[in-house]
């Protein structure tokens, strides 16, 4: 279970992140929504200690992340990027085994480019695509290549950033059909930040709102559209009016 | 009043703002050189590294020593003439070239093509996400990136100094026996006559010092580049010129502690 305890985090005098409460039980798939620049991607990166939160509490199972071992800790995480973040002089079947090529999940060069090849095939993409580099790929294959090198080490526990964003609906759908699919035939938990309405319904068991910093409404995906909270249902609606100004 | 308090603040800033910049380059430093002593050391990425800064950078220091060598006996003969001193042409050209101007120039070219690739590469890794990556995939870019790239300048720029130090010679014994007279057998005599042995060591010693400099500027500023293409482009900008500045600086502190009376 993942659990942030009224964490905060300011950019100087821009204050991202008021004082946000949440809650991720294990195996279950939370997506977080909420206008542009209102700290999702902040939110996700503090639990991953890519962003250091000024003040609160983020713990894992109950374990503070900020302590133990933090190589152990990151090994249970896979990540999807929002561009993927592919690393270009790297080829395909390399980038999906990075973990398994180096540390303490390394192993055989050949029985890792297997798994590779095999994550690829999970996620639609043919054997011939592990040799090329991401540069030759298109921006909805990086986006499955990027998948695929989320869950090459099999976590416990995947974040998926904006995972549908700059997709055709086609590919946001295949996207978001195998999101759930792995999220399901893997038992991992899942934390997912996007704005696509589609993906939400498609993927999410509950879901938080973010806005001004704190979460406005959590809840299972169900009952997102009774919530009677004005936030959500002007965010999900696609409403200009209501509390959330338009212009930010 | 209030003007010239406002300078003084402004002066004041800039050199809070710089003293600040020099610590934080200095705990990049530390913390780079502290990664030697911990395992994993990425070995394929410094061959990689090695590579790159050693190997391709051959033509271009080489192409600046043969030059600049040449240039020199043409300069050092005109200056020669004037107290009829035209023989110390190949034993200034040696001195000059393995003390000074090999290690200078070659640690300005590689800063040129150095810094400026490592920072515009590890800061499109920075905007796009890719050091994030790294570090969810249990990899510290300290270790992966950082490490290999300033170990590989700090053991390859020496090298390619002596290298250049041979090669500006040859282009001094060119021009000396090609276009001033002067017997093959002679310039090479006096040249080897004259050149000390610690001539070539210091200038060596330098040389690392400069490709340690080289690189780590071009990973701090990636590493630090702000978000964008104008971010990258800014942060190639100021690696090319602070290595520069510091080979340069680093080069004079360096020539008072070897060779001040």
């Amino acid at each position: 279970m993942i659990e942030l305890t009224d964490v905060h985090k300011a950019f100087g005098n821009n204050h991202v992140l008021r004082g946000v409460n949440l809650t991720v039980e294990s195996g279950t798939s939370m997506v977080i929504i909420g206008g542009s620049g209102t700290g999702k991607s902040v939110a996700l990166k503090s639990i991953l200690g890519l962003v250091t939160p000024d003040s609160g509490k983020i713990t894992l199972d109950g374990k503070d992340v900020t302590t133990g071992d933090r190589d152990a800790f990151l090994a249970r995480f896979g990540m999807l990027f929002q561009g993927g973040a592919l690393f270009d002089s790297l080829p395909v079947w390399q980038n999906v085994a990075f973990r398994l090529l180096r540390g303490s999940l390394a192993r055989p060069r050949e029985e890792a480019r297997e798994v590779a090849i095999e994550k690829l095939r999970r996620v639609g993409l043919k054997p011939d695509v592990a040799d090329k580099f991401p540069a030759e790929l298109s921006g909805g294959m990086q986006k499955r290549v990027g998948l695929a090198r989320a869950i090459a080490a099999e976590p416990e526990i995947i974040f998926f950033d904006e995972p549908t964003t700059g997709l055709d609906p086609i590919m946001a759908g295949v996207i978001n059909d195998l999101i759930r699919e792995i999220v399901v035939e893997m038992g991992a938990t899942a934390m997912t930040i996007t704005h696509d309405m589609t993906s939400v319904r498609a993927i999410a068991d509950n879901i938080a709102m973010l806005h001004d910093g704190v979460i406005k409404w959590t809840g299972p995906v169900a009952d997102m559209d009774n919530s009677g909270d004005p936030y959500l249902d002007q965010f999900i609606h696609g409403r200009a009016e209501g509390p959330i100004e338009a212009v930010r | 009043m209030t003007v010239a308090m406002s300078f003084l603040a402004a002066i004041g800033r800039y050199v809070l703002g710089t003293l600040a910049a020099i610590g934080r380059i200095g705990l990049f430093a530390a913390r780079t050189i502290s990664h030697l002593a911990r395992p994993p050391f990425y070995w394929r990425e410094f061959g990689h590294a090695l590579v790159q800064i050693g190997w391709l950078s051959l033509p271009v220091v080489g192409m600046t020593a043969v030059f600049t060598g040449g240039a020199l006996a043409l300069q050092i003969y005109a200056g020669g003439a004037r107290f009829n001193a035209e023989t110390v042409v190949p034993s200034i050209v040696a001195i000059g070239l393995t003390r000074e101007l090999g290690p200078v120039l070659g640690g300005l070219m590689v800063a040129a093509r150095v810094a400026s690739s490592i920072a515009a590469e590890i800061g499109t890794m920075k905007v796009t996400e890719q050091i994030d990556a790294l570090t969810t995939l249990s990899t510290n870019p300290m270790k992966y990136l950082t490490l290999p790239r300033v170990l590989a300048a700090t053991l390859a720029v020496p090298l390619l100094v002596a290298v250049g130090d041979s090669l500006g010679i040859m282009g001094g014994f060119l021009v000396g026996v090609g276009r001033l007279d002067f017997g093959a057998a002679t310039y090479l005599h006096n040249t080897i006559d004259f050149l000390e042995q610690w001539d070539v060591i210091s200038g060596m010693i330098k040389g690392a010092a400069f490709g340690f400099i080289v690189a780590l500027m071009g990973c701090y500023y990636g590493m630090n580049s702000s978000r964008g293409a104008q971010g990258v482009g800014s942060a190639t900008k100021a690696a090319v010129v602070a290595a520069s500045v510091l080979i340069l600086a680093s080069n004079y502190l360096l020539t008072e502690l070897f060779f001040s009376a």
